[in-house]
């Protein structure tokens, strides 16, 4: 039998009392102990970002964090962005989790949990990036599907969309490109 | 992964206590220091090491202080690179660091990763991240490497492994000037960051610093850089994240146009961070040109042996000179 420890982590804004092995990650505790399998194992070692939550508001890879490691933590995963969206008086969706729904930014979807936490972080640090400094933000996160122009403009999008401005030139200079117009949803 | 036990200690008196004795050579991998976990989980999941204990550092207060004192500063172990990448004083006293840390994988690993661990990391040979295949690094009789695929391998220094060391903060702080705060069983002791590094013809080949098994390291200290410029140039095979194929780190202080003092360590070609010394001799007195960035570049690749796939890193190694050099020039 191996020897279970119990301690509790604070997730998505609610203490929960965790049962689990000391060499678990946080990427098996979420998934298999507290059933949030919104945050993905792709690479299981670090190269791909799919296991992307926040920690006290900043990108970790849950897949190179021991769970016990982050007793005290504030731990988001990206089951938290209604809720919290909700519970700060909005509606719909979160708005960058709406810009990527609108935009396409997605095929299979594997990536999507990841890059919408690390993209979250990114606007809360920076609320009007520029390309480079999503590239940068996003390297972390691969997306084998998508190709990551859809990506970026859905993050243009869900800053034009709160803040009322008007999404940045695409990337190789064609016409900007309201995402938010498009009635295909940009696909 | 292997189960172990997980203790998070709350001072250095505990953590070294836990530690294996300071000549428990055979089995000193069964208690694991774990900082960021960056690589030590990856080293886990590929049962590299398996360890009985991981003792997490993130117990015992105030590792992670980053402080300035007239220049100098005190870099705790637990800093995180993120936190070395957004500190502006930093970036402007001692670019080079500043650059190093920003440059190392994604924003995730830097939120995550440490300058303890960056520093303490093990190497990335892909024979040695491979489970079953035991070379010199791991106990074994040979360097896979040597004779096999060796892209990624030194060019400088190797033997009797060869591989890279794939730390980019240690070219940074090496060529700072750094010195290396430890801890271990009897007390604490300092070592100039560029000794802590050790050969694999020089030290114990399954190791790649002088840290004995009960020691941790608890701090960098890096001089003032006053009248310095420096910076850290580093060239990946794919530009969102990976490991240097070669790198540069350079200083000058540069007066009357002419360079007064200089440090060029080079990362990614060699086991260590590898200090070019005649090369540094070479640049006094001299403005930076081509044919200085030329004569430098020769020197600092002086004595460079090639395996059979990576005779590319010698031009790259020297045009990230010029590149540094003159970009330093320019400044
Ligand atoms: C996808 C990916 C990309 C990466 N890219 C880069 C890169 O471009 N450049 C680069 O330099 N690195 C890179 N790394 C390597 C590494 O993750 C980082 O360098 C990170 O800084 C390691 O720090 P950590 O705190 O997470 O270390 P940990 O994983 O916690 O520790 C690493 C090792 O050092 C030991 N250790 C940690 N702290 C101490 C201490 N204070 N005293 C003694 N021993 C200690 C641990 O026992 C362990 O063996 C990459 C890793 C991954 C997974
Ligand atoms: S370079 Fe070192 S780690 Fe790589 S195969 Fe040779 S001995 Fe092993
Ligand atoms: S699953 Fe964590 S980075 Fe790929
Ligand atoms: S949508 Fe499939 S990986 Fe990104």
């Amino acid at each position: 039998m191996r020897r279970m420890a119990e301690y509790r982590l604070e997730v998505n804004g609610d203490s929960l009392d965790v049962s689990a092995p000391d060499h678990w990650t946080l990427l098996e505790v979420l998934r298999y102990r507290l059933a949030l399998t919104g945050s993905k194992q792709g690479c299981d070692k670090g190269d791909c970002g799919a296991c992307t939550v926040l920690v006290d508001g900043k990108p970790w890879l849950a897949c190179l964090t021991l769970a016990r490691s982050v007793v005290g933590r504030r731990i988001t995963t990206i089951e938290g962005l209604l809720p919290a969206h909700r519970a700060n008086g909005g509606s719909g969706a979160d708005p960058v989790q709406a810009a990527f729904d609108r935009c396409g930014a997605l095929q299979c979807g594997f990536c999507q949990p990841g890059m919408i936490l690390s993209a979250k972080a990114l606007l809360a640090k920076t609320p009007q990036p520029t390309r480079d400094e999503m590239r940068e933000a996003l390297s972390g996160n691969l997306c084998r599907c998508t190709g990551y122009t859809q990506i970026f403009e859905a993050i243009e999008s869900a800053v034009a969309s709160e803040l009322g401005l008007k999404p940045a030139a695409r990337a190789w200079g064609a016409p900007p490109v309201s995402c938010a117009a498009r009635k295909d949803g940009g696909a | 992964m292997k189960n172990f036990t997980y203790v998070m200690p709350t001072s250095l008196e505990q953590v070294v206590e836990l530690l294996p004795g300071p000549r428990d050579l055979k089995t000193r991998d069964r208690v694991k220091v774990l900082a960021g976990g960056q690589d030590l989980l990856g080293e886990l999941k590929e049962h590299l090491v398996e360890p009985e204990q991981v003792v997490n550092l993130k117990g015992v207060p105030g590792l992670a202080a980053l402080t300035q004192q007239a220049g100098a500063w005190q870099i705790g172990a637990l800093a995180t690179l993120a936190a070395l990448e957004e500190n502006a004083a930093l970036r402007a006293s001692h670019t080079l660091v500043a650059e190093a840390a920003g440059s190392v994988g994604s924003t995730q690993i830097r939120n995550q990763g440490t300058v303890g661990g960056n520093l303490c990391q093990r190497p990335r040979c892909w024979y040695y991240r491979h489970e079953q295949a035991v070379c010199i690094k791991k106990g074994g009789a040979e360097c896979f490497a040597y004779g096999g695929l060796n892209k990624y391998n030194a060019i400088l220094g190797g033997g009797p492994s060869y591989i890279v060391h794939p730390s980019d903060l240690a070219p940074a702080l090496v060529a700072a000037g750094a010195t290396a705060l430890i801890r271990g069983k009897k007390g604490e002791r300092t070592v100039e960051l560029e000794r802590f590094f050790t050969l694999p013809s020089e030290g114990a080949v399954t190791r790649e610093n002088v840290l004995a098994p009960d020691e941790v390291l608890v701090r960098v200290d890096v001089p003032a850089m006053a009248g310095w410029k420096s910076t850290y140039v580093k060239f990946r095979e794919r530009s969102s994240y990976d490991f240097a194929l070669a790198a540069v780190a350079a200083a000058l202080r540069i007066e009357g146009g002419k360079v007064a003092e200089a440090r060029l360590v080079l990362g990614g070609v060699a086991p260590v961070p590898w200090r070019c010394e005649k090369a540094e001799k070479a640049l006094v007195g001299r403005k930076i040109d081509a044919e200085t960035c030329r004569v430098v570049g020769e020197l600092a690749l002086e004595g460079a042996e090639p395996l059979a796939h990576n005779a590319y890193k010698l031009p790259l190694a020297k045009g990230l000179i010029t590149k540094a050099l003159t970009k330093l020039a320019t400044a």
